[in-house]
This record gives structure tokens, C-alpha cells and sequence, in this order.
């Protein structure tokens, strides 16, 4: 039982972790993209899309991640070639993505979805406990936890990544000591939509293998949040992101029981939640402006 | 070959009209390509899309049902947006506005007196306020991003619609549909015309528009929202309060999203159902931007962005083509917004890789 429930929450987490580290990355940098939501249903229409065209899951994967990363250009030259507001540019990006996704998936509305089935790691699977929950998983979960290390690694190890941290913290400084602010960031803003895209075709591929209208539910903007929840920092994505899974898979236990709260105030909970955290996070103005790349949000344009 | 910025040494008069029209313009041009891809012929679908809802009596009036809350809710947020309030819960907003309002109606179905619906308007618009009070609190008081927080409780004010409508407040007598009783006579807000069905709605908007445009332009106040939102700092020295313009513009936002929703509820649909909006809170940031945040602009805007909801139903039905694609049209015509918006502040230059390579050589 407790296994089983473990299991269900890394499938609603995976989806939020990687997100949401794709836009540490892109915060990391100094850009603030609010558009993780369109990007993620973006990647999960492209991805389903090109599972039923194709036949291959992992094809479908490639196209999530593709699909949202070349969405995210276009914010990418709104934000950063046009210096357009990114707050403003942001919201486009997700209504453009809830727009444009359900325009695509209409001929894929109702289909029945192919499941990207899980990887075995042959002798590890067998380890009682330990091996069916992190050895039979799919490849989302496996690239979500490489990630958290990788990006780890990358930006508090090596030289690229302590490059685009100072970006993140002070772009004119950057660019004077020869750092080229525009072409890291758009890198930086790519990376989040890869994430983002393979996040949404975790959705239609692995959590509900099907298509359906606006299916991210808000798990884009849950993503932004962890952000601001892990203070930057890629493992407190990780357990953040596992709290929330834990919260949304806890309520649809607590609604198959019938506990006697109405269904709709238990599916309300992950968002009362956010907002909780996002209090506790927030209320201690010293530790968040340690911790917020200082350029977050500001525009740059190169002086020549 | 890439594009270079060169800041102008002032704001460009000719290109803050212009942006709009030109932004307008190259989604048109988008949706030609659109349309023809997706094999329809692109003339006979703008027509229907854009001319064809505005011949008749009847759907013009329809214009204006749609393009009221529209314009009530964004003139609201442009004074959000130009005070660096970045309040997008404004669906979230109206849909509360549009429960406390209907809570007399659903409440007292037999009081038939000309006070209720006064009383409702005030309570949809004190419901609307309320409601982006929390987020108002919470920036104020613990420093919390108003964006997340406002666009959560956009979630949760839906979920409570749904849990109201589909239980306490449901209409026994309704075939278990899940919707309320409809309101009674007193309780609807009336026509303006009575050659269709424009509410009172609209005007309510107009009235806002000009009173907004009044207050940006001659008042103090309209003066401490720029200030205030253009350089917080430069706004402290003057002694204006950033922490009173959050609750000020969070307010007012909230009161008019929440009108807007009452108004909605009472003079075009009649009782409360699960879903009150096709996202008229969220359109409304595109309105916002694309009237350039300024409230004379919004009714424009408001209107444009009317028509492509009237245009997305009205094509649907002639030629066949699904209703998301006004909701392509409307993100794409915020993208073209935003990038037009551009040349008001820079001149924007193509640089060929070869040309500055001699440019350093010289």
C-alpha cells in the first residue's frame, strides 16, 4: 500500500521537479519566464502528438522537449533581442501555449495515448523496496534526478555555470568583463523550455497517457513557485517538488475515501498549499534577497 | 546577421499610436497564413471572422456584452500594471464578485424590492476586492510575489464556484442541473436598448474608462501610480507610499473584475453556474496591453478583443473551423503587441555579420 502510494506520488512529482529546474536555470541566469505553463502544455501536445504519429513514446519525448524549447525562442527574442517586458512577455508565452495546444490536439482529443513504459534495471530492480521504487521507473524519473545533480554540478562546480550566475546577479558587470549576457541567457531561457516541454510530455505520456485541453492544470505555475520555494537551489527543488506530489496525490487518496470534505475543496488544496509556502518562504525578506539573483527580471540592453 | 537596439533620445510619439495598429496588422497577416494552412480560404474566413459580426443589430450587442467585462476588468489592471502590481488573478477575482453578488438572489428568490440590485453590484464589487485583498495582504505584509499568489486563488475561487453551484446553492427544482435558481425580475441587470441584449454592463465599463482616464491624466493619484511604477525610489522621495499603492490598485482592480462578474452573471447569463467566463480575465491582460495601458485605449482594445470571441463563434459556425483559433489569434496578437511596443522606445537596426566586421576594420 505504502509503496503503491509512493509510486503514484513520483509520477505527480517528476512533472514539477523538472520544470521547475529548468527554470532555476533560466532565473539563474537573470530571466524571468512566466511561461512555463504554455511551454509544458506545449511539450505535451508535441509529445503526444508525435507518440501516435510514430508509434515510439521516446520519439514523443524528444518532440516535448523539442516543442518546448523552440517555443521558449520566442520569448527568448521578445525578451531578450527586443527587450520586451518579460513579466508582460511571460503571459503571452501561456496563453499563446494554452491557445495553440489545444488548436494542435484536436484531432487527438479522446485517443487512446501509448504509455512510456519503465526502464529495469536488471539484479538493482530486485532489492526489496528500494528497487521497485527507484529502479523501475521511466526514463522521465531517471532524467528528472540526473538533472537535479547535473544542474547541481553545473552551476555551483563549473566555470560556465559560476559565468551564468554572475549574469544572473549583475549583467553589466558581465558584460564588461567580455561575458556575452545575450547568448547565455537565450541558452538559459532554451534550457527552460527543453524542461518544461519534457515536463508536459511526462503529462500526456506517463501521468495520463492521453490528450486533453489545458491537461498541465496549473503545474506550470506550481513549477514557478517551487522555484521561489527552493530559494534557487536545485535539491530543495527536488524536496519541493516531492511535497507537492505528496499533497496532490494525498487529496485524490483522501477523495477515493470519502472523508465527507467535498471533492472540490481537497483539489483545491495543492494551490492553498503554494500559497502557504510561498508565506513562509517569503516572510523573511533577508534570506529571499540573499538568495534572488539580483538582475531577475531586469532588462539588458548591451551598451556598444 | 542579428538586430541591434539604439535607445531614441525620446519616446516616439508616431510609434505609441502606431504600435497597436501595426500589431493588429501583422496578426492579420498571420491569420491569412493560418487559415490558408488550414486549407480554408483565407479571405472568406477573416470575413467571417472580423466583418461578418459586425452587420447585425443583434450581434453588435453581443459585441458589447463581451467587450464589457473585458474593459471593466482591464482598466482595472492597466492601473495594476502601470504601478508595478503585477495582479493576474483577475478571473479569480470575478468569478467571487460574481458569488457574493448573486448571494442575495439566491438567498431571498421571493424579495422583490428596486434595492437589490444595487445592493448586489456593491457587494459583487466588495466580494472582488476582498478577494485581491489576500494577495494585496500577503505583498505587503510577508513580501510574497503577487503573481503566484494571485493566479492560485484563480484555481481555488473556480473550484468554489463548482462546489457551490453543484452543492448548497444548486436549484432543487433544477432537473439536477448544477446551476442556482434563476435570479428574479428585480434581480437582473436590464438592457440598455431595447433592440437587443447590451446590458447596463457596458456603460458601467465606459463610465469606469473615462473616470480612470481622468484620475491618470489631472489627479494626484493618477500621477503616484506612474511615478510609483516607473522608479519606486523616485516615488519614496516624493513621499508616496508604494505599500498604499499595492492595496490601492489591488483594490480597485479586484472591485471592478468583481463588478465585472456580477454583471455578467445578472445581466447576461441569469444564475450562477459552474462556469461563468470563458477566461475574460485573462483576455483582459491582453486588452490591458493592447490599449497600451491606457483607458481610452482599453475600450478600443476591449472591443477588438470582443470581436475575435464573437468572430471565433461565428466562424466556427459558417466555416467550420474550431473556436480555439480565436484564442491563437488573441496570444499571438499580445506577442505582436509586445514586440511593436519596442519601437516606441528604440530604433531597431539589422546588422550583417559583414558590415560590422568592416565597421571594426575602419
Amino acid at each position: 500500500m505504502f509503496e503503491a502510494i509512493l509510486l503514484t506520488v513520483i509520477t505527480a512529482s517528476t512533472p514539477l521537479v523538472i520544470a521547475a529546474l529548468g527554470e532555476l536555470v533560466t532565473e539563474r541566469a537573470g530571466v524571468l519566464n512566466l511561461g512555463v505553463e504554455g511551454m509544458m502544455i506545449m511539450g505535451a501536445v508535441c509529445a503526444f502528438a508525435a507518440t501516435q504519429m510514430t508509434g515510439s513514446p521516446y520519439i514523443g519525448i524528444l518532440a516535448g522537449i523539442l516543442g518546448g524549447g523552440a517555443f521558449s525562442l520566442l520569448f527568448g527574442f521578445l525578451t531578450l533581442t527586443l527587450v520586451a517586458n518579460q513579466v508582460a512577455t511571460g503571459l503571452a508565452l501561456t496563453i499563446l501555449g494554452l491557445g495553440l495546444s489545444g488548436q494542435l490536439g484536436e484531432a487527438f482529443v479522446g485517443q487512446p495515448g501509448i504509455k512510456l513504459q519503465p526502464i529495469v534495471f536488471p539484479l538493482l530492480s530486485d532489492i526489496p523496496f528500494f528497487g521497485r521504487v527507484l529502479f523501475r521507473q521511466d526514463l522521465t524519473f531517471y532524467l528528472s534526478m540526473a538533472l537535479v545533480v547535473g544542474i547541481n554540478w553545473f552551476l555551483f562546480k563549473s566555470r560556465a555555470g559560476l559565468k551564468m550566475r554572475a549574469i544572473g546577479d549583475n549583467h553589466a558587470s558581465a558584460h564588461a568583463l567580455g561575458i556575452n549576457v545575450i547568448r547565455t541567457r537565450y541558452l538559459a531561457v532554451m534550457f527552460g523550455g527543453a524542461c518544461a516541454g519534457l515536463a508536459g510530455a511526462q503529462l500526456s505520456l506517463v501521468y495520463t497517457p492521453q490528450w486533453v485541453e489545458n491537461m498541465s492544470a496549473g503545474r506550470g505555475w506550481i513549477a514557478l513557485a517551487l522555484v521561489v520555494f527552493a530559494s534557487w537551489r536545485p535539491w530543495r527543488v527536488l524536496a519541493g517538488g516531492y511535497l507537492f506530489g505528496a499533497v496532490t496525490i494525498g487529496q485524490l487518496h483522501a477523495q477515493a475515501f470519502g472523508i465527507g470534505i467535498p471533492s472540490q475543496f481537497l483539489s483545491a488544496l495543492p494551490y492553498a498549499a503554494t500559497i502557504v509556502v510561498l508565506i513562509i518562504i517569503s516572510h523573511n525578506r533577508r534570506t529571499t534577497l540573499i538568495n534572488t539573483p539580483a538582475s531577475l527580471g531586469k532588462p539588458f540592453v548591451p551598451d556598444r | 546577421m542579428h538586430i541591434e537596439l539604439e535607445k531614441r533620445a525620446r519616446v516616439s510619439t508616431l510609434f505609441s499610436i502606431f504600435s497597436p495598429l501595426l500589431a493588429l496588422a501583422l496578426t492579420l497577416v498571420f491569420g491569412v497564413v493560418m487559415f490558408w494552412l488550414l486549407g480554408k480560404s483565407p479571405l472568406g474566413a477573416l470575413y467571417s471572422f472580423f466583418i461578418e459580426p459586425l452587420l447585425e443589430v443583434w450581434s453588435l450587442h453581443e459585441l458589447a456584452v463581451k467587450a464589457a467585462p473585458l474593459i471593466l476588468i482591464a482598466v482595472g489592471l492597466a492601473i495594476c500594471y502601470r504601478s508595478n502590481n503585477w495582479n493576474i488573478g483577475a478571473e479569480g477575482q470575478f468569478t467571487i464578485g460574481a458569488i457574493t453578488g448573486s448571494i442575495l438572489p439566491v438567498m431571498n428568490p421571493e424579495w422583490h424590492s428596486p434595492m437589490i440590485l444595487p445592493l448586489m453590484l456593491l457587494m459583487g464589487m466588495a466580494g472582488g476586492a476582498l478577494y485581491a485583498a489576500i494577495p494585496a495582504l500577503l505583498k505587503t505584509r510577508f513580501n510574497t510575489n503577487e503573481i503566484l499568489t494571485s493566479l492560485m486563488l484563480v484555481y481555488i475561487a473556480q473550484l468554489y464556484l463548482d462546489w457551490l453551484t453543484r452543492g448548497p446553492w444548486r436549484d432543487p427544482q433544477g432537473y439536477n442541473f448544477p446551476q442556482t435558481k434563476s435570479f428574479q425580475m428585480e434581480a437582473v441587470l436590464p438592457e440598455v436598448l431595447s433592440s437587443g441584449r447590451a446590458h447596463w454592463g457596458f456603460i458601467f465599463a465606459l463610465v469606469a474608462a473615462v473616470a480612470l482616464w481622468f484620475m491618470m491624466r489631472f489627479m494626484l493619484k493618477g500621477f503616484q501610480v506612474s511615478v510609483l511604477g516607473q522608479s519606486e525610489r523616485a516615488g519614496r522621495f516624493a513621499g508616496f507610499s508604494a505599500r498604499r499603492m499595492v492595496w490601492f490598485s489591488m483594490l480597485l482592480s479586484g472591485a471592478l473584475a468583481g463588478l465585472a462578474g456580477i454583471s455578467e452573471v445578472s445581466g447576461s447569463i441569469g444564475h450562477l453556474q459552474p462556469s461563468i467566463s470563458p477566461g475574460y480575465g485573462f483576455t483582459a491582460i491582453i486588452v490591458a496591453f493592447l490599449g497600451r495601458l491606457n483607458p481610452l485605449g482599453i475600450v478600443a482594445s476591449g472591443l477588438v478583443l470582443a470581436l475575435t470571441y464573437l468572430g471565433g463563434e461565428a466562424a466556427q459556425l459558417s466555416i467550420g473551423i474550431s473556436d480555439k483559433v480565436s484564442r491563437v489569434f488573441q496570444g499571438l496578437l499580445l506577442f505582436f503587441v509586445l514586440s511593436c511596443d519596442t519601437l516606441i522606445h528604440y530604433k531597431i537596426r539589422l546588422v550583417l555579420a559583414g558590415a560590422k566586421a568592416a565597421e571594426v576594420r575602419s
